[in-house]
């Protein structure tokens, strides 16, 4: 907002205004990330060696679950926002610029909400 | 008649004239310790972004039933599975001490070339101690 004159504004030039929203949110997961993925990891060697009930078990308690699904939420909006970076910087062909940045947010949240849905499957499912 | 020569001091005869000056490209710099450091955490950060169709594999397998989780153990715990993983372990803890060398950056800290060089090497070696560590006792439990 601060950043555009009154007469840009009128104009309609300047920044779309959306480029904050998107260097918080890629902060914010950024730190939620390292919180989550730690928390990953640790389980990961923990259950080093466990069959698949006992992983199972594992996923299907309330906190592992709540955790798993946070993971995927705020991994795949900061890959997401990472992702639409790279394409912004080297996709230079409008079209082609469009089409890849629609196909990357469809796919992330396509692909999270299946990773959401086999978390409940787990933990309230069977 | 056609003319072979654009004509002086025309469009084309300034955009062929070879001594207007260039930015520099990217090839005439000597690659420094931060350079690689800041084109690596692009690099790692696409790759998990790949990794995350691991992940996806890897619950939907669970919620899947045994059999197809069985398949999934199989991949992850070959040879090349365990390459893989072992190689992302790495790319992961990269991104994630070069995150937060990048977040100090953003509070306004760490910005000295010295400082920006150890902080980087700092990042190589918390990567490497941490996935020999993860590695250790996944070897050790499993």
């Amino acid at each position: 907002m601060g950043v555009q004159s009154p007469i840009a504004r009128v104009r309609g030039l300047g920044p779309a205004r959306e480029g904050v929203n998107h260097w918080i949110g890629q902060r914010l997961t950024a730190i939620s990330n390292i919180v989550l993925v730690l928390w990953f990891v640790f389980s990961a060697m923990a259950l080093a060696g466990a069959g698949y009930e006992e992983v199972r078990a594992w996923l299907a308690a309330p906190v592992p679950a709540s955790l798993m699904i946070l993971l995927v939420i705020s991994t795949f909006y900061h890959a997401r926002l990472g992702v639409q970076v790279v394409i912004e910087d080297y996709v230079h062909h409008e079209g082609a610029k469009i089409a890849s940045l629609a196909a990357v947010t469809l796919i992330t949240f396509g692909l999270a909400v299946a990773c959401i849905v086999a978390v409940l499957t787990v933990a309230i499912g069977s | 008649m056609l003319s072979l020569q654009p004509k002086p001091g025309s469009l084309e005869s300034v955009m062929a004239r070879s001594e207007r000056p260039l930015s520099p490209h990217l090839q005439i710099y000597r690659w420094y310790l931060t350079m690689a450091l800041s084109i690596g955490h692009r690099v790692t950060g696409i790759g998990l972004a790949l990794g995350l169709l691991l992940l996806t594999w890897w619950l939907l397998a669970l919620a899947g039933g045994p059999e197809t989780f069985a398949t999934v153990e199989a991949v992850k715990d070959s040879w090349i599975g365990v390459l893989v993983l072992f190689g992302y372990t790495f790319v992961l803890f990269y991104h994630l001490g070069n995150g937060i060398r990048h977040l100090v950056w953003d509070a306004g800290y760490g910005f000295d070339i010295q400082v920006a060089a150890h902080s980087g090497l700092a990042v190589l070696a918390f990567a490497g101690a941490m996935t020999v560590l993860v590695w250790l006792v996944i070897a050790l439990a499993g």
